[in-house]
């Protein structure tokens, strides 16, 4: 009999030999396509009608006019900053119209998408990036850091990988509830270096907790391309050391991350556990509008991710199907642009900043004594001077 | 003398110790070869190499704890870590690790590295690009802390830090970063840790500030210099070890304090030199120490500048101080 400290050989795989031979886990976790080159898909894989997908489509539309404008706005320094999705449209509304409405979200800062699909009003969200009167998060957060409550959309922070544990218990505490309930955590692909990603990922694999975590695979985290983030081949092979299930799928195709994303919540919902869900796209601007990819990033790279543009390919597809044709296509671009154009107008009109209150407001439930002294601090301090709060008179 | 602003003498810090000693090396996210998201490293992987200045994957625990195996095999690493917000995943490597290596090692170990980390608000950068964390590290027993305002001490304190015997958080005021011109001497030198300097001699108030406060300090003393109100400043530079002679000098002397920091009131530095100050200059004070900090709030996104303490609040505490 084995004694209880004797280590046991490993079981080996009888294909473990061939995990070192360059391409194995690429070929283990292949890339799944839906949309082919020439805009067809095979049938089966089409997964809405096509009212639905072409709503979707509009969608991704909306999504990038909005990502353009926004840059544009931070460049007439009419918003603090702004960091986008262009290029990982796909990816954001695939996984999130692949799950329920009742599913919670838990976001990085590029899924503003996924907050718009939940109902958060166009309007509101350009008052989060003004950090004005009328903001739901009151001016506290930089733009791109909005939280969206009755869209069950969790709030973002900065410090990357953080919500991805959070994911993991919200879904835990609805299983312990009885909840048919999956949380959808996104990240990038920098995030799977984080400590973070480890623990969520060996919490939910082990106790088979019903998560989807979607890694928003753009191929860069700021600066430093994915190959130098990981030695491993792909990402979605991380899922195999937690004893999950992994899948790597074309984040550049609508279908293909709306498919994998629904078997993923089914997979979760009959509680046989998380699953990683790696989305290759590619980042097609800079990491945010505070940087200039030039400095690091060939020009060529992008423009061969450019020609697999997600809405180019979504576009091509409908239009071949008949789901949409160009005047339609124009149609509804031009409703964007006025939808968007109508939403600006109204969300600039708002006062600039919120009220001095609301600085003090929800640290706790209630202020403490001294954040009440410190109010009427300040209150006295900008009564008594109005340079007080006014940039343009500080020192440097 | 070359004039450089806070990041280019940074820069030429590096680039000094590196030159001088083959152990020291850099690493941390994007410091390689797009040369830092702030520029703080540009040109260095181009000059010393892929193995001295190290892109990381991304992960401050490992910046840290990496540096720490380093420093005990005898490098002298140069952490950066993005944003001094980003320092909290880091936070157990460098209070439980790096502070206490020394100390629980009986002395056999030392963990000499420098954590150099942007910091401070005024950037429009909301609650994760703004905050000022130093308390945490001085509350830290084990670490130095350091808080250059100026190119010049920028480079002559960095330079100290990588040679000094004890791990050195560095906090870099990164509102000035570029604003902060003036003369930087080319080559070596160092600024030593732990001494203060008087950037403006006073007689009716001393006004305490470090990193980007103290410019709004300076300000502030000057317009009150316009209304007859006469402050000395003082730029403590070295938070961790405090000048303490200098502070009781210039209090002692004055008989009234200001203390000026972006970290939020409570336990935030300013109280610690409060409580110093009213222990070694009791007999002197004409008023109590005032503190104009920032509240105990996270740091805020459009209400920064009501947040920040800058110049027109400080103004007015020197105003009710001397008044007092
Ligand atoms: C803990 C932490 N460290 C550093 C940063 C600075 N930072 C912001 S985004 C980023 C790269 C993230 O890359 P990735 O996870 O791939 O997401 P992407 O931006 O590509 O969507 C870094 C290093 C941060 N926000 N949080
Ligand atoms: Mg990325």
């Amino acid at each position: 009999m084995r004694r209880e400290h004797e280590v046991s050989p490993v079981a080996r795989h009888p294909r473990l030999a061939e995990v070192d031979q360059p391409g194995f886990f690429l070929r283990e976790f292949p890339l799944q396509t839906v949309l082919r080159d020439d805009g067809t898909a095979d049938p089966a894989e089409v997964p809405l009608a096509d009212a639905d997908l072409v709503m979707l489509y509009r969608w991704m539309v909306l999504n990038r006019a909005l990502d353009e404008r926004m840059i544009t706005l931070q460049r007439q320094g009419r918003i603090g900053f702004y960091i986008g999705s262009i290029g990982e449209e796909a990816t954001i509304f695939g996984t999130a119209a692949g799950v329920e409405t009742r599913d919670w979200i838990f976001p990085c800062y590029r899924e503003h998408g996924a907050a718009l699909l939940r109902g958060l009003p166009l309007v509101t969200y350009l008052c989060d990036l003004f950090g004005n009167a009328r903001d739901v998060m009151k001016g506290r957060q930089m733009p791109c850091h909005e939280a969206w409550r009755p869209g069950r959309f969790a709030s973002i922070s900065s410090p990357i990988a953080t919500q991805i544990p959070h994911a993991v218990g919200a879904a835990w505490a609805a299983r312990l509830k009885g909840d048919d309930m999956v949380a959808l955590a996104y990240f990038g692909d920098g995030a799977t270096s984080a400590h973070d990603f480890h623990t969520g990922l060996n919490f939910a694999a082990l106790r088979k907790i019903p998560v989807i975590f979607a890694c928003r695979n753009n191929g860069w985290a700021i600066s430093v391309p994915r190959e130098r983030q990981t030695a491993a081949e792909t990402l979605a092979q991380k899922a195999l050391a937690y004893g999950m299930h992994g899948e790597r799928v074309d984040g550049n195709d609508l279908l293909a991350v709306l498919n994998a994303t629904r078997r993923a919540r089914a997979r979760a919902a009959a509680g046989e556990g998380p699953t990683l869900l790696e989305c290759v796209t590619y980042r097609l601007e800079g990491h945010s509008t505070s940087d200039d990819p030039r400095a690091y990033r060939p020009a060529d790279l992008v423009e061969t991710w450019k020609r697999k543009d997600p809405l180019l390919r979504m576009r091509r597809f409908l239009l071949r199907r008949g789901a949409l044709d160009e005047a339609a296509d124009a149609k509804l671009r031009d409703e964007v642009r006025e939808e968007l154009q109508r939403a600006l107008r109204e969300a600039e009109a708002f006062p600039p900043k919120p009220p001095l209150e609301t600085l003090f407001e929800d640290v706790y439930a209630e202020p403490l004594r001294q954040q009440r002294e410190q109010l009427r601090e300040l209150e006295a301090a900008v009564a008594a001077d109005p340079r007080v709060g006014n940039p343009r008179h500080a020192g440097t | 003398m070359p004039t450089m602003n806070v990041i280019q003498a940074v820069n030429d810090a590096l680039r000094v110790a590196m030159r001088q000693d083959p152990d020291v090396v850099v690493l941390g996210e994007d410091v390689g070869r797009f040369g830092g998201v702030f520029r703080a490293t540009q040109g260095l992987y181009d000059e010393f190499g892929a193995d001295r200045v190290i892109d990381t994957p991304l992960a401050e625990g490992g910046i840290v704890g990496t540096a720490v195996g380093m420093a005990l095999y005898g490098l002298r690493p140069v952490s950066e870590i993005q944003f001094a917000d980003f320092i909290f995943p880091a936070f157990d490597q460098i209070v439980n690790e790096v502070a206490k290596y020394r100390y629980r090692s009986g002395g056999q170990y030392a963990c000499p590295l420098v954590i150099r980390a942007p910091y401070g608000g005024g950037i429009r950068g909301g609650h994760y690009h703004s905050q000022s964390p130093e308390a945490h590290f001085i509350h830290t027993a084990g670490l130095k802390v350091v808080v250059p305002s100026n190119p010049h001490d920028a480079k002559g304190l960095l330079l100290a830090s990588i040679r000094d015997p004890d791990p050195v958080i560095f906090f870099e005021p990164k509102r000035v970063y570029r604003a902060a011109k003036g003369e930087v001497p080319e080559g070596d030198y160092v600024e030593p840790l732990g001494k203060a300097r008087v950037t403006r001699p006073g007689t009716q108030a001393t006004v305490i500030a470090w990193g980007a406060m103290w410019h709004e300090a300076d300000q502030a003393a000057r317009e009150a210099a316009a209304e007859g109100l006469d402050c000395e400043v003082i730029d403590l530079r070295s938070l961790q070890p405090l000048d303490l002679d200098a502070l009781v000098q210039s209090v002692s002397r004055t008989g009234r304090a200001i203390v000026v920091h972006e970290a939020p009131r409570t336990c935030g530095f300013g109280a610690e030199l409060s409580a110093l100050l009213q222990e070694r200059c009791f007999l002197h004070l004409e008023a109590p120490v005032r503190r104009v900090t920032g509240f105990d709030t996270p740091f805020p996104y459009t209400l920064e500048n009501e947040y920040l303490p800058r110049a027109p609040r400080i103004l007015q505490a020197i105003r009710e101080v001397v008044s007092y």
